[in-house]
């Protein structure tokens, strides 16, 4: 899940000129079509089980039923699904503010040594895995973790302050799981601006919080776009992050999955909530798709 | 930018923006940090900064037999992956970009789409199939599911080296009379090196750390490091997991690094100079 969505951002490269190369039978297709019609099976599975009855103690089914699906907004689980939007919206907006400014000083600086730095800084949590770095925010915001010993040693607090196993602390590894991505997908938008925009603006006479209010904010806006959507699908189906600093306290959509197939062996109930996961990203991505194709033609020369 | 526009204010800003950005970059850092710390605190107990400090953890992190046993299923399930997806993925991108196939746009997409599935739904998904058909003890089950996880990352790498690719090279090849197989092994491939080389770098880094999928579809004897680390941090709160996790952020950083060298990773992510307003 991670780690995926830069990717999402732009689309592929467009093909050269035509007939460039030696043709290529379409057969060459067939290999990874068949690994795809494998998965695309599983899927269907799920789809299949979240319309099964739960038959309790046993991985068998029964018959058809809408029950998985009126079971999603039970009181229980709406909480669930509350806090996942909330936690969503929270995350997106943070680190689209908390990426902007690294986002444009990798796009725009000069240096090449301070762009590689950047860029491993950047890409490094990127690939160490969910468990590593989340693992990590246990040790910094745990009660006897860092931030709480530090405080406690200083006098600033008589007793450790709660951040591990509430919305907040997970709210925090949220954020900083979604910077890498957000910070990729505006960098490149940033850099596909035109620096003499910025240049001709400042040389009419506006100040650089105006010129970034006026000229790049606007026109980096399709990154902006695409990175909050990325983002908040992302920690939509977010699992990890919560499982580890919610500590069981604080559960999103992806945790009541977990539960429900691999604790309680209710596979057809998890697999509606799965697809309500699902549906809720498929309209999201589609939204993506949409609303930067009609932010492009504005924006770019 | 413009000397000419000088002044305190605008030393100010650029400060500031300085410092928000150095404050930003040291927040994505500093968990990391912590972790290396910890590694080498003495005591089961976390204190920061540790009283004394040893290397036990590390001992206990390499001595520890689930992970041992995590450590073979992960380096299996990394070099099974590998080994099926970088040829799939170079059939694939040669198929889409050369061959006379229509709708290649809606393939591409097909292709591409296990990135948008959340992790729990493709865990989800392929349990109940590998149940249905027998195969949650196997680990080509993971295998599998790993493939399909990075193919799309493989096919976007290879995809930029084969549109930068020469076709005069390869015509070249084929009118001093070498045939297809031969040019595509000894002129096609060879310019391919640095999109192989990306797609090898993710498929490695992405199928070592999988976690949400490899947690749905894996055993106690199948599951790979990083669900057997997911199982130790839930039972224990000792420091055995900073010291195997500052192991894997040394590997990460290094292998991040050398690819920064060896690959210009700007132009992959398409940020800085050669940006796409350069070039039009």
């Amino acid at each position: 899940m991670a780690r995926d969505a830069a990717e999402l951002s732009s689309p592929p490269p467009a093909r050269l000129t035509e007939g460039g190369g030696a043709p290529v039978p379409a057969l060459c297709l067939a290999p990874a079509l068949v690994v795809m019609a494998a998965f695309a099976l599983g899927l269907a599975a799920l789809l299949q089980y979240s319309l099964l009855e739960f038959i309790p103690g046993s991985l068998r089914t029964g018959g058809l039923t809408s029950r998985n699906f009126q079971q999603v907004v039970a009181p229980q689980y709406l909480r669930a699904i509350w806090e996942t939007i909330l936690l969503s919206v929270a995350t997106t907006l943070l680190t689209l503010v908390a990426s902007y400014p690294v986002a444009y000083a990798l796009a725009r600086t000069r240096s090449t040594a301070l762009r590689s730095c950047l860029l491993i800084l950047t890409l490094a949590p990127f690939f160490t895995g969910a468990i590593v770095r989340t693992y990590a925010w246990i040790l910094v915001l745990g009660n006897s973790g860092f931030i709480n010993s530090f405080l406690l040693r200083a006098g600033l607090l008589e007793n450790p302050y709660q951040m591990l196993f509430t919305s907040k602390g997970v709210l925090v590894g949220l954020v900083h799981f979604s910077m890498p991505v957000m910070i990729l997908i505006l960098a490149a938008g940033i850099s596909h601006i035109d620096p003499t925009y910025e240049r001709a603006a400042a040389s009419l006479g506006a100040n650089p919080v105006l010129t970034f209010l006026r000229v790049t904010l606007p026109l980096s806006l399709p990154g902006v776009v695409s990175g909050s959507l990325v983002v908040f699908a992302w920690t939509f189906s977010a699992f990890p992050t919560p499982e580890l600093l919610g500590g069981g306290r604080v559960k999103m959509i992806a945790n009541v999955v977990k539960d429900l197939a691999l604790d309680s062996f209710n596979w057809p109930g998890s697999a509606a909530f799965a697809v309500v996961a699902l549906g809720v990203t498929f309209v999201l991505v589609a939204a993506v798709a949409r609303s930067v194709e009609r932010l492009r033609p504005g924006g770019h020369p | 930018m413009s000397a000419t526009r000088g002044g305190v204010a605008w030393a100010l800003g650029r400060w500031t923006a300085r410092l928000a950005v150095g404050a930003l970059v040291a927040f994505m850092t500093f968990p990391t940090v912590v972790v290396i710390v910890a590694s080498f605190n003495d005591t089961a107990i976390l204190s920061f900064p540790p009283q004394a400090y040893s290397l036990r953890w590390y001992a206990n992190a390499l001595t520890y037999p689930q992970f041992q046993r995590a450590a073979v299923n992960s380096l299996f399930v990394t070099v099974a992956t590998m080994v099926l997806a970088l040829p799939l993925g170079v059939a694939s991108v040669l198929a889409l970009e050369r061959s006379r196939l229509r709708g290649r746009a809606l393939w591409a997409a097909l292709l591409l789409s296990p990135l948008i599935i959340p992790g729990v739904v493709s865990g989800l998904g392929l349990l109940i199939l590998g149940a249905a058909l027998g195969l949650l003890r196997s680990r080509w089950l993971l295998v599998f599911a790993h493939m399909v996880i990075v193919l799309p990352f493989v096919i976007r790498s290879l995809w930029v080296s084969v549109t930068n690719l020469d076709p005069n090279l390869e015509r070249a090849a084929a009118s001093l009379g070498a045939g297809p197989w031969r040019v595509f092994w000894w002129v096609t491939l060879p310019l391919l090196r640095p999109g192989l080389f990306a797609a090898l770098l993710f498929a490695v880094i992405i199928s070592l750390n999988e976690f949400v999928v490899s947690l749905f579809i894996s055993t106690r004897v199948t599951e790979i490091l990083p669900v057997a680390m997911f199982t130790y941090v839930v039972n224990y709160t000792d420091p055995t997991i900073a010291a195997l996790s500052t192991l894997f952020i040394l590997g990460t950083f290094l292998s991040v690094f050398l690819a920064d060298r060896l690959l210009d990773m700007s132009s992959i992510f398409q940020i800085g100079r050669g940006g796409r307003w350069e070039r039009v």
